[in-house]
């Protein structure tokens, strides 16, 4: 049995376990080793924060120790080698990369943004098909992103659109990976821009589409863009789905979009990792220092945006 | 729409009243609301996708392997020239992983949450949250590179006398899936727990309530279904999770104990990972058997995620 039942009646309820706890706490008299717990709980709550931060701390230190020896311009100007590992680098990795993610940008940003213009603005939320839009994509940010793979296999890679293995593929299994992202942020965007501003545009005989063309989608920009950033910046970081949409492949010629072999940076790194070589363990640890800066700023700028330019209507 | 009504209704000797009506047709407005409709749709042709492309080989699948012995076989072995297709081994893999993940992660997600919603001062709060957030952004492919070459000799050195061999443990793995997913728990469940309205705390308080009791007896429970379905994303985050157990799980698909954490284990998304990255030649069995166990994997979290969603929709409709 759950106390949040249900409207005012589990409101009521727990308010009174609550007064029952807090009051039998009061009158209880044991003031000093109340004290105490408190003290002790703090502590353990303090001590699970410190883990939780340093965990994660850790990993950056730890990248940033592992691979400064390898931190130089060879790294980004060298391609892939089993032979010289010595000299080896990522830069058709990086290539590959800015292919897919420019792929993925192009889709994203018209699909993610008309989808949730659509489900904030147009859509009659009394009709079932529209409520089953919306649960179906709150379903599909879920889906973990090797069943993504397995869609980009069987229908991108093969099946009815049948790119093959090239970047084209990865942009479609990834955009489609990171859609729901850019579709739940851009809608809360959406739904933080007050009504009475389209309520306002509208009266004065602006048409839907005008109003949201010129008011809302303006005044929702930043919250947007946070969306579709940190949605880009999962898509460079993500190697599962691209394992099974060609990316291993050992790319040592400069990719192009819709024919040939490509490689993405994490999944280069991935490769080099799985190799017994010391030598290619300081490499992948290299690789992750350049996609942890590049991925943290991104993520930092995204949420910065969006805290600076949070509106108070 | 009321006055336009009246107008039509208004019988005769009734003023004639501007209609509200659009003088045109407006055309490019219906068109730009289909288009717009479409891009929502692909969603929906994505699931589709999904389940068709899962579907279609699984069926195939089930042709050549009884279902009984998949879901009940204990022996996986399905790339071998004598295959066998026991789900179990990999299906405890995964199962083993996500536990110890659930072990690191929600004792702390939940602590931490806590110390966030009830605790700290709004300005330390403003900056925690933020680099949480940022946190969670950190590529699973680094997560594992950290638990393989970092985290498995530390263990060793911290818990000498478990039987470490190899280089891979199911134990080390569930930890960095743990970490992945703390901030994950602790923004979800701090969202939860803001939520409650601050008369229920505030009625506690006058009633001398201390602030333990205050977050344990008051604000937890009043928050607790939000608090579940962070525990329950979390849990389909680590059931679904590959790069890390790719990376510092191994790939021996073996039935152990949850405490034999030095194992090499394989998960479910492991298998998939490995296995798909040859080119293999559709409608083979090998092809097939990945998208059997991607089909089993898609099932479990979808079940998972239509929990959290329905327990993060019923807190809400109670305090908004």
């Amino acid at each position: 049995m759950s106390p949040v039942s249900g409207g005012p009646a589990g409101r009521t309820r727990l308010a009174t376990a609550g007064a029952r706890a807090a009051t039998v706490g009061a009158l209880a008299g044991n003031g000093r080793r109340d004290r105490f717990a408190g003290a002790a709980f703090l502590a353990l709550l303090l001590l699970a924060l410190t883990v939780a931060l340093t965990g994660l701390a850790s990993l950056l230190i730890w990248a940033a120790i592992e691979g400064a020896p390898r931190l130089n311009i060879g790294l980004f100007t060298e391609g892939p080698s089993s032979l010289s590992p010595e000299t080896a680098g990522y830069r058709t990795a990086i290539l590959g990369t800015v292919y897919v993610i420019g792929g993925v940008i192009a889709l994203i940003v018209p699909l993610g943004v008309g989808a949730a213009v659509y489900l904030e603005q147009f859509a009659d939320r009394s009709r079932w098909w529209n409520r089953f839009i919306e649960l179906n994509i709150q379903n599909l940010a879920g889906v973990p992103s090797i069943v993504f793979g397995i869609l980009g296999l069987a229908f991108i890679v093969r099946g009815p659109f049948s790119l093959g293995f090239v970047a084209a593929a990865a942009s479609m299994t990834l955009a489609l990976l990171v859609l729901p992202t850019v579709i739940l942020a851009s809608r809360e965007a959406i739904r933080a821009v007050p009504p009475s501003i389209s309520e306002g545009s509208m009266a004065l005989g602006a048409t839907r589409w005008q109003t949201v063309r010129r008011q809302v989608l303006p005044a929702a920009l930043p919250g947007i863009l946070t969306g579709v950033i940190l949605a880009v910046a999962r898509a460079i970081g993500e190697a599962a789905p691209l394992l099974m949409v060609g990316a291993v492949t050992f790319v040592t010629v400069d990719p192009s979009f819709f024919e040939g072999g490509y490689s993405t940076l994490p999944v280069q790194i991935y490769n080099y990792a799985t190799r017994p070589q010391e030598v290619f363990q300081v490499l992948a640890a290299a690789g992750v220092i350049v996609m942890l800066v590049v991925l943290l700023a991104m993520n930092s700028f995204a949420i910065w945006l969006r805290n600076r330019y949070e509106r108070e209507w | 729409m009321s006055i336009s009504e009246d107008a039509a209704g208004g019988g005769a000797g009734s003023i004639a009243r501007p209609r509200l009506e659009a003088s045109s047709p407006r055309y490019g407005e219906k068109l730009i609301r289909a288009l717009l409709g479409l891009c929502a749709l692909v969603s929906v042709a994505t699931t589709l996708a999904i389940v068709i492309s899962l579907l279609v080989p699984t069926i195939g699948f089930f042709g050549e392997v009884p279902f009984v012995d998949f879901l009940f076989g204990t022996d996986w072995a399905p790339t071998f020239a004598d295959a066998t297709f026991g789900v179990l081994p990999i299906v405890i893999g995964t199962l083993t992983v996500t536990f110890w993940a659930l072990v690191v992660a929600i004792p702390v997600g939940l602590l931490s949450a806590i110390y966030l919603a009830e605790y700290a001062p709004s300005r330390v709060r403003r900056t925690i949250k933020p680099v949480l957030e940022v946190l969670e952004g950190v590529p699973t492919v680094a997560i594992g590179l950290f638990a393989l070459y970092f985290l498995r000799p530390l263990f060793e050195d911290v818990l000498p006398f478990l039987p470490w061999s190899g280089p891979f443990s199911v134990g080390v793995a569930g930890f960095a899936v743990g970490l992945m997913i703390v901030p994950l728990v602790a923004s979800v469940a701090d969202d939860a727990m803001r939520a409650v309205p601050s008369g229920l705390r505030q009625g506690a308080y006058a009633l001398g309530a201390g602030k333990m009791t205050v977050s344990l007896r008051v604000v937890l429970p009043a928050a607790i279904s939000g608090v579940v379905a962070a525990f329950v994303l979390a849990t389909s985050r680590a059931i679904g999770e590959t790069m890390v157990v790719l990376l510092a799980a191994g790939a021996t698909p073996q039935m152990t104990f949850p405490w034999q954490v030095t194992e090499s284990v394989q998960t479910m998304t492991a298998f998939i990972g490995t296995t798909a990255t040859g080119d293999i030649a559709t409608g083979t069995i090998t092809y097939d058997t990945i998208f059997a166990v991607g089909a089993l994997l898609f099932v479990m979290t979808l079940i998972m995620n239509m929990f959290a969603i329905r327990l993060v929709r019923r807190f809400r409709e109670v305090y908004e």
